[in-house]
Parts: C-alpha cells; sequence; structure tokens
C-alpha cells in the first residue's frame, strides 16, 4: 500500500505537481495516463523516493518513506524505469541478478540464480541469460530489465511494484505476456503495481484502477472500465473526439475489416 | 550510446574460471618479477637467486636496486590498471580514466611548480619533494570535485566529467606557464618526469605507495559487487539499495589516492589505466569482483616488463618507461579497436 498525500514538486518556479494525492492498494493495477510533460514521471519518482516532494508527504504501509532505509526500501518496492543504456558487456543473467542485490547476504548465490533464470524464465528470456546484454535489442533488453525488477521483489508479499512505460519497446505478444504477469503476480503476492503508461487500450483491458494527471494535477481517478472513455481522452489529451474514438476502442476494441478493401 | 559498448564477444568459458584466473595471472607476475629480478647490467641468474647462492655484490645489486624497482613497477602498475578499472566502472565509460576527472593533469601541476617555482627548497627535499607535492595536487584535484559536487547539490557524473575537464584544461595552461618560465636544468627534470619513469626507486618509495594503494585497492574490491550495480544507472542502483552517493565518494578518494601514490613515485606513465582493464573485460568480463583485482595483477605484470625493457633496450642508458608504455599501448589499442569494431561503427 502506497499514498500520496497532498504532494507539490516544482522545479525553481515551475510547479510540476500540485496537490496530487493518491493511493495505491495492494492487489490492484494501477495506471497513470497524461499527455507528455503532465509530470507522470516525476510523480512516479516522488512515490518511489528518488524524488521528495516539496510539500506533502508519502507513506507507504504507513510509515514515510524518508523514515526507510535505502535497504530496507529495496525489499518493498521495484521500479522499472525508461531504457537505461548499460555500455559494459554483461551477461542477461548478470544484469537480473543485480535485482537479486538487495539480498546477497540472505541467500545463497545458487538462491539467487534460481530466482533470476526463474524471473527470466517468465519473461520468455531464459534462451537470453548467457548473451551479451548491450547486444540485445531493446524490446529483449526491456524483458531482461522486467526480470530484474521482479526478481527483486520475488519472495516480499504485499511489496509495491512501478513501471515507467513497460511495453514500450515489446512486440504485441510480450507487451500481453508482461501485462498478464503483472495482474497475475499482483493477484498471488499482493503487490500494488503502478504503471505509467500511454496505451490507452491496454490501460483499458489490464489495469484495475487509473489516474488521469494533466498539468501537474489529478484530473480524474477511478476503475479503468468506468475512466477510460473517448470522450475523457479527447478532453485531457486535447484531441477532436474523431481522433480519440479512432486511437480507442474501448469495449470494441477489435481489428475492423470492411470488405471490399486492399488487404 | 558508446559505440564501443555495443559487441564485445564474449568467451563465456572463461568466466566460469574466475578463481583459476587470478591464480593464473598471480604466477605470472610471480614468474616476471623473478625474471625481471635477474635481469640488468649486473647479472643475477634465476637459479641463484632461486637457491639463495648469491655473492655480496649480487645480493647489494638485488636488495639495494633491482628488488626495489621492480617491486616499485609492480604496485604503481596494480595501482594505476585498478584506479583505471574502478573509474571506468564510476563513470560506465570503458573509455574512461584517472586523466580523465582531473587528477593526474593536477598532480602534474604540482610537480611542476615545486619544479620551477620552489628552486632552491627542491635541491634540498630532492625527490621527496616531488611525491608529497604529486600525493597534493591529486588530492587537491579531489576537493574541487567535491566542492563542486556539493554546490550543484549532487554527485552527478556529468558534474564531475565537466569539472575533470575544467582542472585538466587549467592545470595544462599551469604547466605550459611553468614550462615557458623554467630554466633548461628544470625544463630536462620536468621533462622527464612528465614521460614516466620509475629510475631512481628506493625502498622508501615501495613502502610509502604500498600503504596507500594497497588498502586503498582493497576498498575498492570490497565496493566491487555495488560499482556493478551502479552501472545500472544511479537511480536504479538506490533503488536497490546502493548508497550511490556514499559509493561514488568512496571510489573517488580511493582512486585519488592510487593516483597520487604511483604519480608521485613514477611521473605519468599512461594506457596502462586504459588498457588493461580494458584486456581484462574482454576475456573474463566486466564483473567487478574479478575486473579490479584482475587488473591489478595483469597491470603490475606488464609494468615490470615495460619497465624491464625501458632500462634494457638501451642500456647503459634508459628510457622513460612511460614512453615505451605509450608506444606499445597506443598502437595496441588501436588494433583492439579495430579488431573488434571494424565495421561496425555508428555514432
Amino acid at each position: 500500500m502506497i499514498t500520496a498525500d497532498n504532494i507539490s514538486y516544482n522545479i525553481g518556479t515551475k510547479q510540476i505537481l500540485t496537490r496530487v494525492s493518491t493511493r495505491f492498494a495492494p492487489g490492484r493495477v494501477s495506471a497513470i495516463l497524461g499527455p507528455n510533460g503532465a509530470g507522470k514521471s516525476t510523480l512516479l519518482r516522488c512515490l518511489t523516493g528518488s524524488l521528495t516532494p516539496d510539500t506533502g508527504s508519502v507513506t507507504m504501509d504507513g510509515r514515510e518513506l524518508d523514515d526507510y532505509s535505502l535497504a530496507d526500501l529495496s525489499r518493498k518496492r521495484a521500479v522499472l524505469s525508461q531504457a537505461n543504456p548499460i555500455s559494459f558487456p554483461f551477461t542477461a543473467l548478470e544484469i537480473v541478478l543485480m535485482g537479486r542485490n538487495p539480498y546477497e547476504l540472505d541467500h545463497s548465490a545458487a538462491r539467487n540464480t534460481e530466482v533470476a533464470m526463474a524471473a527470466l524464465e517468465m519473461m520468455d528470456a531464459w534462451h537470453l541469460s548467457d548473451r551479451s546484454f548491450p547486444t540485445l535489442s531493446g524490446g529483449e533488453q526491456q524483458r531482461v530489465q522486467f526480470a530484474r525488477v521482479i526478481s527483486q521483489i520475488w519472495e516480499q508479499e504485499g511489496a509495491c511494484l512501478f513501471l515507467d512505460e513497460p511495453t514500450s519497446a515489446l512486440d504485441l505478444k510480450h507487451q500481453h505476456q508482461l501485462l498478464d504477469l503483472v495482474q497475475s503476480l499482483c493477484q498471488q503476492h499482493g503487490l500494488a503495481v503502478v504503471i505509467v503508461m500511454h496505451d490507452l487500450n491496454l490501460a483499458y483491458h489490464c489495469t484495475d484502477d487509473c489516474y488521469f494527471i494533466k498539468d501537474g494535477r489529478i484530473e480524474g481517478s477511478g476503475e479503468s472500465r468506468d475512466m477510460i472513455n473517448a470522450e475523457r481522452i479527447s478532453d485531457i489529451f486535447d484531441l477532436p473526439l474523431k481522433y480519440a474514438g479512432m486511437r480507442f476502442g474501448g469495449q470494441q476494441a477489435a481489428i475492423l475489416t470492411e470488405p471490399g478493401l486492399p488487404a | 550510446m558508446n559505440p564501443l559498448a555495443k559487441t564485445i564477444p564474449l568467451p563465456f568459458f572463461l568466466r566460469h574460471l574466475k578463481i583459476p584466473a587470478l591464480l593464473v595471472l598471480g604466477v605470472f607476475l610471480v614468474a616476471v618479477v623473478l625474471i625481471a629480478a635477474s635481469i640488468g647490467a649486473v647479472s643475477i641468474p634465476l637459479k641463484d637467486i632461486l637457491s639463495g647462492s648469491l655473492t655480496d655484490q649480487q645480493e647489494a645489486v638485488l636488495a639495494s636496486i633491482r628488488l626495489p624497482r621492480v617491486l616499485l613497477a609492480v604496485i604503481v602498475g596494480g595501482a594505476l590498471a585498478v584506479s583505471g578499472a574502478a573509474m571506468q566502472g564510476l563513470f560506465r565509460n570503458p573509455l574512461a580514466d584517472p586523466g580523465l576527472i582531473g587528477i593526474a593533469t593536477s598532480a602534474a601541476l604540482a610537480v611542476a611548480f615545486v619544479i620551477v617555482l620552489a628552486g632552491p627548497i627542491t635541491g634540498y627535499l630532492g625527490l621527496y619533494a616531488l611525491s608529497i607535492a604529486a600525493f597534493i595536487g591529486a588530492l587537491l584535484a579531489c576537493f574541487v570535485i567535491f566542492r563542486f559536487a556539493r554546490l550543484t547539490g549532487s554527485f552527478s557524473v556529468t558534474y564531475m566529467l565537466l569539472t575533470g575537464i575544467a582542472i585538466n584544461a587549467l592545470s595544462a595552461a599551469g604547466v605550459g606557464y611553468l614550462t615557458f618560465l623554467s630554466d633548461d636544468q628544470q625544463l630536462r627534470t620536468l621533462t622527464f618526469w612528465t614521460m614516466g619513469s620509475l629510475g631512481g626507486a628506493l625502498w622508501v618509495a615501495v613502502i610509502v605507495v604500498t600503504t596507500i594503494a594497497v588498502p586503498s585497492g582493497l576498498i575498492l574490491i570490497r565496493n566491487a559487487r555495488e560499482l556493478n550495480v551502479l552501472l545500472l544507472g544511479e537511480n536504479e542502483a538506490r533503488y536497490l539499495g546502493v548508497d550511490a552517493e556514499r559509493l561514488k565518494r568512496t571510489i573517488v578518494i580511493c582512486t585519488a589516492l592510487c593516483v597520487g601514490a604511483a604519480i608521485s613515485v613514477s611521473g605519468v606513465i599512461g594506457f596502462v589505466g586504459l588498457v588493461v582493464p580494458h584486456l581484462v573485460r574482454l576475456t573474463l568480463g566486466p564483473d567487478h569482483r574479478l575486473l579490479i583485482p584482475a587488473s591489478a595483477l595483469l597491470g603490475a605484470a606488464l609494468l615490470v616488463v615495460a619497465d624491464t625493457a625501458a632500462r634494457t633496450i638501451v642500456a647503459p642508458a634508459e628510457m622513460p618507461v612511460g614512453i615505451l608504455t605509450s608506444l606499445i599501448g597506443g598502437p595496441f589499442f588501436l588494433w583492439l579497436l579495430i579488431k573488434q569494431y571494424a565495421g561496425r561503427f555508428s555514432l
């Protein structure tokens, strides 16, 4: 469970977040949606403890984030950031093993390797384990990084999982595979999952709750099925309604084919 | 993205040989040291060293000239290679070098200062004045980097690099101006020092450098696992429970100590810090837990070989070893680049 209470964050005189309150419950997958520069990533960084808000507070399981040590936090929440280039030829397995850093002393090397391999297998990336990470494709790197993140909270019940555009480089099959995995881990281990994403169809189908954020303010929140619709998308993203309908199929999302059109 | 990072072949069979790899390097180093100790103006056959049947003259040469010199090469080579490996990890750039953040040039400036401006004092304190100056120069560079890091509010790698560039430019200007001011004798001393040499090695130098470089190196090895995690990115490292600020501070200080100690007794010896970790990474992988100790052993062995060559090739004269390492290291590095990255450049 992670809660942000009235947090604001400024860079210079520019207000990036204005009195934002959110609440992410265990066993729920939540999406943070909004246009570029709305403050999504800043909100995520405040929630993970990477930034400290100027006012307001972020609490995890009832304790202020600042009261946790880095080591304690690393066992309670994992974060998948947007692509971060790695310039050294670590193998995919070595990268995933870094996710086990918080447990280096608790578990044997064999146990940590076992977890890392299991995480890779879940992400359909077991065959990449001996490959050099920098030589992998963007999507393969993203899957390996995700495996690292889930291996970090492998044994933890009720941990928090933050994902910043986790599907941006993935093909369709792996997008669904990742989100299915997120949903089942969320159910099994009571994780509180927060995903920043741009694909509104995926958000509609794969998340429980959503927060719309625009110009640093929460512009609506609730269950994804109720909240995500063409009218709101048109409003939040300053998009004419006809485009909003085009980009978001909602319940009807399906490939429409008209007879007579060239394939 | 750094084009050098893209495709480095992975001889995986080597990665399962971590401990054996260190053993092999250790044995290689011992062999190189013994052979180097037997070569020189006074011939001391290897079998006599091993059996202990030396003449008084041989023993005197070995104990007071040859051994301190070879051991100094071991410790300086090891210190330079270790600090190179640590800097490359810290900057997440396989081409980084202690020279990069201004430590080496700032040490050089301090030495030039003593040689040129403090004239009479140099004669009095002799070689030791230079050592102390280089060491202070290296620490000063660190201090400046720290002050700027505090001013900018974060220990960001970008700021460290930019500060390093500024320190390098300032130091180069300072050295240039001092060179311009110096007389012929000073110029000669200055030139030899900037070319790097292990000539005139004394036991004192060996002891001083060892007591500084070995503890610093051990601290770096202790932090190797966290340094691996830091390569994921500073935020990622923090998410994984690594105190990135403390880690960066530790690495910078230890590196400054290693580089300052090495430079103070040997002058500027190039390429060891760059080429050695690169070689180790190509064969044993980038894991710092293996990379740092292996770099220490290989750097030590290579500098012993280079120094032995430097003092025998043009005997009875002596070539500054810094010239030799650059002469061999430069083309070798280019060859590595061409071999590994031919046809794959994309900036």
